[in-house]
């Protein structure tokens, strides 16, 4: 199969690559740029854990193709704390109200509600549990999560680092 | 508040520490068995029969080797040779299990059989080579109704002769006859669980890299039993076990479908030695809910007698459950728990029962959370058809019959004798925090405006840490590193169950160091000692037990060297914040670095008698068959009539899970279960068509809960230590066990003016319109 050029930054960092038409976004974070944070959970964008943003926008990386993200500024969840290992406040809200368990959906949750907060600061517990529901969790119950969307919200209200 | 799994004073242990496992986690830097990435490393995919039941009369590889990228497809003739001997450590040699070959042969026996696996140079290629696969079927008659297979035509195995796996009983009917004919009333019904799954967020997968050159086999895996997958593996290949190594760190969720080999798995391990090159296989969704297993999918004729005044007078229970082609284990034993449990918490003078288990031409069934959950199931809806039919208010029905802490320990009619339980506590606690007579005055007020309110409530007591055999031990190396540094060695592994960090809080406070001090090491076989893994909510108990036992031994040898260089006397030392001093005197202490020191580079300035270095081993074996839990669950919903949507309104949870290691940890447990149950009660059904085609194979179809569904869940905790390691009890799997009756019963609460009987599952719209139309 005939592959083609594509050239994007993901992390801050530019890449030119050159893909079959049919490599997903996904797999190519995960396979060609060895980031592998990026989860699969089950390649029909329902379960929400392979999000990423690109060009700041929440996108379920299974449903693109590499070569749509062409030209794109792509954040996965290594891209979210400093490089030193500061939590943004998303995930410190995680890890503080215990928003996490075996782990394996996590990063889709962290990608997704921190575009959510970005667009929607000071969100009614509603609209949290609307933005939640795109995402899928089989350990928590969604106990956890929630509570810690309603502090990461609550502390970028207060103008903490988001 | 809490008892310390050593002598140690409680510091961590019982707090709501971070979590250890978070950091990795929340930053991409977590690995699951689908990040392992080895050089040369080659891809698998399954053909899977589309036929529930077929005749496989020939199979064409050519055009699928044929495409470039594509090194193996293997069919039965090419692996199944390769099996020595095939069972599960839990269930021993003699356990009369279905025969499983690891490919099918000959026959395909439900639709999601693996009937040849290809082996490519990436997973794309794969999967476009199975499509090139042709498998020469002919379609047979398939045994799809569990509840008709018994006279059915068709045979799942024609070598067992028989659909009907097998029976076990109890008591039979007969020896009841004469409770029931003298009780005042006798309520009896049929009540039906559906078909649902574990369905973890990741599916099953193995990276299986063989050397032949050494004849070292490691093993990548999801599961939640790393020295299992070891010992299983090496029987299977005739493998010596000390060449295999089984890697996990990171496992996304199992809930009891990672506990037990499966065929898929049968088949990478024996393809490794053939292929001679790493080789990957990480199911998709498609195949995790086609192939992985199911569970529930039972019925049972239920009864209870009472007398006058609602004292149950004895319990029948007539279980059958659908197995599928290929269970894993034999259920016929694991059925048993069904019968053996149905009297629950409650003072059941007489009880009886029978246990079938059926083939289908379905997927197998595995375990899954609680997986003898469908007694309370059964039991909590009777006692709520009951109480409607005599009469009564269900909670007072269950306040007359549960048993209190002076009737303790209270051996029910089949044998199980509960001991360290609060059945009555938990459900006081769990009223009062719902206040049930203000809800029934809502309730009336609710009617009154045409709205329809529900109230449910169920109880269950379940048996936690199995003692016995396989599952009965547990150790733990520790070591103080030169530096000072604590590594602690466990079986464990990290499926969600956040056991690294209950390791390193117990860890902390037996040997008096600061947290962060602490490093787990856990879910390797070449490091860690042998371990029964993630299973039985066995895990806090039996590593408190495992860190007691080896801390025990270091605190001697660090309080020895600490005396000897303080001039004290041992009983004198006492040990906190990575230091040892003598009680009174922190300020003259000597650091856990300076006894590090000493007892690798000093060993002639250790006093006599004890050993150069700083590490111990040591195994713990359980002293009970069981640790009891116990729980009350209640629930409350708003029904519409109109559209049969069920929103539920509150969730309360009390249990008694004796002292607390981690509250945070213990409450994650019982929501994320509770949920689980919740999704089976309303939403998920795993299920087939009559022809046997899976109907429910993405999340499109198969509905998960989501945090829209999911009501705030209030946590009310009762604390009865258990006689185990720390007072602690299991609370992996109570959850999914409490929340399908107490939504049931809630629903049905909400319904009760149109006199419906709720007994089916799940109650999706459709069921709630169905059962007010009739």
């Amino acid at each position: 199969m005939g592959e083609v050029p594509v050239h994007l930054t993901v992390n801050g960092r530019r890449r030119a690559e050159s893909v079959e038409p049919r490599l997903t976004l996904a797999d190519f974070l995960r396979e060609r740029c060895q980031l592998t944070g990026t989860h699969l959970g089950c390649e029909h964008g329902v379960c929400g854990a392979c999000t990423v943003l690109v060009d700041g926008a929440a996108v379920r990386s299974c449903l693109m193709f590499a070569v749509q993200a062409d030209g794109a500024d792509v954040t996965t969840i290594e891209g979210v704390a400093s490089p030193d290992g500061d939590l943004s406040t998303v995930q410190a809200a995680f890890r503080d109200c215990h928003g996490l368990q075996c782990g394996f959906c996590t990063p889709g949750f962290v990608m997704s509600v921190t575009a959510f907060l970005r667009d929607q600061p000071g969100p009614t517990d509603e609209q949290i549990r609307q933005a939640l529901s795109g995402t899928l969790c089989r350990c928590t119950g969604y106990q956890g999560i929630f509570k810690a969307v309603r502090q990461a919200a609550d502390a970028g209200q207060h103008g903490e680092r988001s | 508040m809490t008892g310390t799994a050593t002598g140690g004073a409680a510091r961590f242990v019982g707090a709501r520490v971070h979590r250890v496992e978070d950091a990795r986690l929340l930053t991409g830097r977590g690995t699951f068995v689908d990040d392992v990435s080895l050089p040369g490393m080659l891809h698998a995919c399954f053909v899977r029969s589309p036929f529930a039941r077929a005749a496989i009369r020939g199979i064409e590889t050519s055009a699928a080797r044929a495409l470039p990228g594509v090194q193996f497809v293997f069919t039965a003739a090419d692996l199944n040779p390769g099996v020595k001997e095939q069972w599960h450590t839990s269930t021993g040699p003699n356990s009369p299990e279905t025969p499983r070959p690891p490919l099918a042969e000959g026959e395909a026996r439900f639709a999601g059989d693996p009937v040849a696996l290809v082996i490519a140079e990436s997973r794309y290629v794969a999967e476009d080579a199975a499509e090139l696969v042709e498998v020469d079927y002919e379609a047979l008659p398939a045994v799809v109704d569990y509840a008709e297979a018994e006279h059915a035509e068709a045979l799942v195995h024609e070598s067992h002769g028989s659909n009907v796996i097998g029976e076990i009983a109890g008591l039979p009917a007969s020896a009841l006859d004469g409770v029931f004919a003298s009780a005042a009333h006798v309520v009896s019904e049929t009540i039906h669980q559906q078909a649902y799954a574990p369905v973890p967020m990741e599916g099953r997968g193995l990276v299986v890299d063989y050397s032949g050159a050494t004849g070292e086999l490691t093993i990548y895996a999801a599961t939640q039993v790393p020295h299992e997958v070891r010992l299983f593996c090496s029987r299977l290949l005739g493998h010596p076990e000390h060449r295999i190594r089984v890697v996990m760190r990171d496992t996304g969720g199992g809930f009891g479908q990672k506990v037990m080999l499966q065929r898929d798995e049968m088949c990478l391990m024996l393809a490794a030695p053939i292929v001679g090159a790493p080789v990957k296989w990480v199911e998709d969704r498609r195949e995790n809910l086609l192939a992985a297993g199911k569970s529930r999918q039972e019925h049972a004729d239920v009864k209870l007698a009472f007398d006058l005044d609602g004292a149950i007078q004895g319990a029948y229970i007539d279980f059958v459950q659908d197995c599928g082609a290929y269970p894993t284990p034999w259920p016929v034993m694991t059925s048993a728990a069904v019968g053996m449990l149905f009297p629950g918490p409650y003072r059941v003078p007489s009880a009886g029962f029978t246990c079938k288990a059926i083939y289908t031409n379905t997927v197998g069934r595995s375990a899954y959370r609680g997986p003898w959950q469908f007694e309370s199931l059964a039991r909590e809806v009777l006692l709520d058809i009951s109480a409607r039919r005599m009469g009564m208010d269900p909670i007072e029905l269950r306040r007359r019959n549960l048993l209190r802490r002076d009737e303790l320990p209270y051996t029910n009619p089949n044998g199980m004798s509960y001991d360290s339980i609060s059945p009555l506590e938990t459900f006081e606690q769990a009223l009062a925090m719902l206040d049930y007579e203000a809800f029934r005055r809502e309730q009336a007020k609710a009617r009154a405006a045409g709205r329809h309110l529900g109230a449910g409530v169920s109880n269950y007591v379940e048996p936690s840490t199995p003692g016995y055999g396989y599952y009965g031990t547990e150790a733990a190396t520790i070591r103080v590193e030169p530096s000072g540094a604590v590594n602690v060695y466990i079986a464990g592994g990290s499926t969600g169950n956040s056991i690294e960090t209950t390791v390193v809080q117990m860890a902390a406070d037996a040997l008096g160091v600061k947290i962060d001090d602490v490093n787990t090491i856990q879910g390797d076989t070449a490091v860690t000692s042998f371990g029964a893994g993630a299973a039985g909510s066995r895990s806090a108990s039996m590593t408190a037990g495992a860190v007691r036992e080896t801390a025990t031994l270091l605190r001697e040898r660090l309080l020895a060297i600490a005396a000897h260089k303080l001039e004290a006397d041992p009983e004198d030392i006492e040990l906190a914040d990575s230091r040892a001093s003598v009680r009174g005197a922190p300020a003259t202490g000597v650091s856990f670095a300076e006894l590090a020191a000493l007892a690798y580079f000093a060993p002639g300035s250790l006093p006599p008698g004890v050993p150069a270095g700083l590490e111990a081993s040591a195994r713990y074996t359980a002293d009970a068959p069981a640790i009891w839990v116990n729980a009350t669950h209640v629930c409350t919903c708003e029904v519409d009539v109109a559209t049969g949507h069920v929103k539920l309104l509150r969730y309360i949870v009390s249990e008694d899970c004796g002292p607390m290691i981690n509250p945070a940890v213990v409450e994650g447990q019982i929501a994320g279960g509770t949920v689980q149950g919740i999704g089976g009660a309303l939403y998920e059904h795993l299920a087939y068509d009559e022809d046997g085609n899976p109907v429910a194979t993405t999340f499109m179809d198969y509905l998960l809960p989501t945090a829209t569904e999911v009501p705030e869940i209030e946590h009310g905790h009762i604390e009865t230590p258990s006689p185990g390691p720390g007072g602690y009890k299991g609370v992996g799997e109570g959850g999914a066990i409490g929340a399908p009756p107490a939504v049931v019963n809630a629903v049905a609460d909400a319904l009760s003016p149109f006199g419906v009987t709720v007994t089916r599952l799940p109650l999706s719209p459709a069921q709630i319109v169905g059962l007010l139309d009739q």
